[in-house]
């Protein structure tokens, strides 16, 4: 009879382990790959020193008029003198604070729906999604508790960015999940209707969308109908939105096994219960990543209402580029703008990220 | 064979019947996938439906819980018949708890948000309480212990498991059982196969479309044998199985028992 001895365990090989073997086996695995990697590395040494250079190191920061950009870098004067008209657009300087607080609101409003074990979180997202708006929107107008009135039309920069891509979103979600169900109805009259709404509003342009709903339209409805006009883009593009949505929501649906459909039922719940607790919730986390694209492009598309005469962020900056003291400055202001575009779109695609690994429940199947 | 026949407490004739299916016909398309189906189920029956693929008998039970729709025929489920309109159709599924070859739990949920759901959205019970349900079940079926597992966690038998208790915390007074152990690896299958069992003894009506011929045998009052959408053959097991009438039903068995 004979004992088995276990082999211990040896450390692998020195090649195998180290950043040498990560260099070997990622950079330089074939000659083709080595060629790509110095190709590669020399492009980078051609592109990033010059600009390092040029945005950071020979850069003007500090100063308020042309003048201090003497040194041939980048001025980044020219930003910070117009960084106000970039935030708040045509808003009155003085009722600045108003969009502050209603921005400082929101942040204190969001950090708990951070926390894992918040206690009152039922009651805070239906309060940021229903309450904050109508917050916001007093605040932001004002004609109410003594604050001066602004009309919508004196409403710009970033903050008009982020008034429209919110509401955006948080309109063509849920009209995209209505439209997504309705098409996969039994109802003949439903589905129809769900049909043509998806496939007219998917077809045209959003700038066709936006030029009607500010020029054609006024002319349809009867003399004297005041619509204003930011309304009008925000229904223009949450709808337009919605129907991409729709399609997004419905791949989610159609990846749903029937079997999780027939156990709904069998249990006893009702349509809207199996899609709410059951469907929806698998549906929704497969599509995530659907979602988000469709919110960051909707994120960019509003930089559109510039046509429609509403000052978005990238509208006051082009608006500066054509101010005579600060000719010539177009590659800063534009630099700054995909900047601030960047941020937000890559903080999605992170919150994205985060949410599918939060979400995940081990194998789905 | 007598302790197959002690725990197999007799059925009373006279009293009503649970389910009842008369002259049910159901087509897909142009197939004629059920054929003038008549069927009476007493309270506290054990049915074993066995057939061949594709012979009706699962389209049947589904039928009974509205799966299915049958085009023609009446189904009356404890009183109430099958028709269109929603109300009888939601009071028949909270009476009829079915289990499924392919388990389908909520991938999205805990074992135990499994079994509460139905019982804290469909009878509204509190959650407390339909929590403390979910458990004397999941003990019932030997996997407490899971109860904070995601489906995706155990396996196919646990799953399976899972699904009978999150059946029975709607307190069914009828069970359907759709090939339950067909997807499972051999190992698993008696574990589930125990759990029915139990669940037999306990005085459940059962309806079982399965080829566990061994459950068959001890556990069932009545085998019945459908091909091409019609009941071809039924009787007590004993005679079902050592004296079958029809050369169908021969055949079949010469070629499920052969091996």
């Amino acid at each position: 009879m004979t004992t088995h001895v276990p082999h211990p365990d040896l450390p692998p090989p020195s090649t195998s382990i180290g950043a040498i073997a990560w260099l070997r086996a990622n950079l330089f695995s074939s000659w083709l790959n080595s060629l790509l990697t110095l190709g590669a590395a020399y492009l980078l040494y051609l592109t990033i020193p010059p600009l390092v250079q040029w945005a950071l190191i020979d850069a003007d920061w500090f100063g308020d008029s042309r003048e201090a950009c003497e040194s041939g870098g980048a001025c980044w004067v020219f930003v910070g003198v117009r960084m106000n008209q970039f935030m708040y657009g045509l808003y009155p300087e003085t009722e600045y604070w108003r969009i502050n607080l209603a921005a400082i609101l929101l942040v204190l409003l969001m950090v708990p729906l951070f926390i894992k074990r918040f206690p009152w979180k039922r009651w805070l997202v239906p309060f940021v999604l229903f309450g904050y708006p109508v917050i916001a929107f007093m605040l932001f107008s004002g004609g109410v508790f003594g604050l001066e009135y602004v009309e919508t039309s004196r409403w710009g920069g970033l903050t008009l960015t982020l008034i429209l891509s919110s509401v955006g979103m948080a309109a063509s979600l849920p009209l995209g999940i209505l439209l997504a169900l309705g098409r996969r109805s039994d109802m003949p009259i439903v589905k129809s209707v769900s049909v043509v709404i998806i496939e007219f509003w998917r077809g045209v342009p959003l700038i066709t969308v936006l030029f009607m709903s500010s020029v054609m339209l006024p002319l349809f409805l009867p003399e004297g109908t005041h619509f204003d006009k930011l309304l009008r883009a925000m229904i223009g593009i949450a709808l337009f939105q919605s129907a991409y949505m729709a399609e997004v929501v419905r791949s989610g649906l159609q990846a749903i096994p029937k079997g999780q459909y027939e156990a709904a039922q069998a249990l006893g719940l009702s349509y809207w219960q199996s899609m709410g607790l059951i469907i929806l919730p698998q549906a929704l986390k497969l599509v995530i990543p659907g979602i988000v694209n469709t919110f960051i492009a909707l994120f960019k598309d509003t930089t559109l209402v510039l046509i429609i005469g509403l000052f978005d962020m990238l509208a006051m900056i082009q608006a500066a580029l054509a101010d005579p003291n600060w000719l010539g400055y177009a590659i800063e202001g534009l630099s700054f703008a995909a900047l601030v575009y960047w941020v937000f779109c890559f903080s999605m695609s992170r919150y994205s990220l985060s949410l599918e690994r939060k979400l995940h429940t081990g194998h789905t199947r | 064979m007598s302790d197959a026949n002690t725990s197999r407490p007799d059925v009373d004739a006279s009293e009503r019947l649970m389910i009842e299916l008369r002259h049910v016909h159901k087509w897909y398309g142009q197939f004629h996938v059920l054929k003038d189906i008549n069927l009476g189920v007493s309270k506290g029956e054990r049915i074993v439906i066995c057939g061949p693929s594709g012979s009706g008998k699962s389209t049947m039970i589904r039928c009974i819980n509205r799966l299915e729709e049958h085009q023609d025929g009446q189904i009356i489920v404890d009183g109430t018949e099958l028709t269109d309109d929603i109300k009888h159709i939601d009071q028949i599924r909270r009476e009829v708890g079915m289990v499924f070859q392919h388990f389908n739990l909520f991938p999205h949920l805990t074992v135990l948000e499994n079994c509460c759901l139905a019982p804290i959205w469909v009878r509204r019970m509190p959650r407390r309480e339909a929590e403390q349900v979910a458990m004397q079940y999941l003990e019932k079926v030997k996997i407490p212990e899971q109860a904070r597992k995601y489906p995706g966690q155990l396996s196919g038998g646990q799953q399976q498991r899972v699904a009978i208790a999150r059946s029975l915390c709607m307190n069914p007074s009828i069970m359907l059982f759709d090939e339950p152990t067909s997807a499972l690896d051999p190992e698993m299958i008696k574990e589930v196969l125990d759990t029915m069992v139990e669940l037999a003894e306990s005085g459940m009506t059962m309806l079982c479309v399965t080829h566990e011929m061994g459950f068959a045998k001890t556990v069932a009052n009545r085998v019945i044998f459908m091909d091409g959408g019609e009941i071809i053959e039924q009787n007590e097991p004993e005679a079902f199985f050592h004296n079958p009438q029809s050369d169908r039903t021969k055949l079949f068995l010469s070629q499920i028992l052969a091996h």
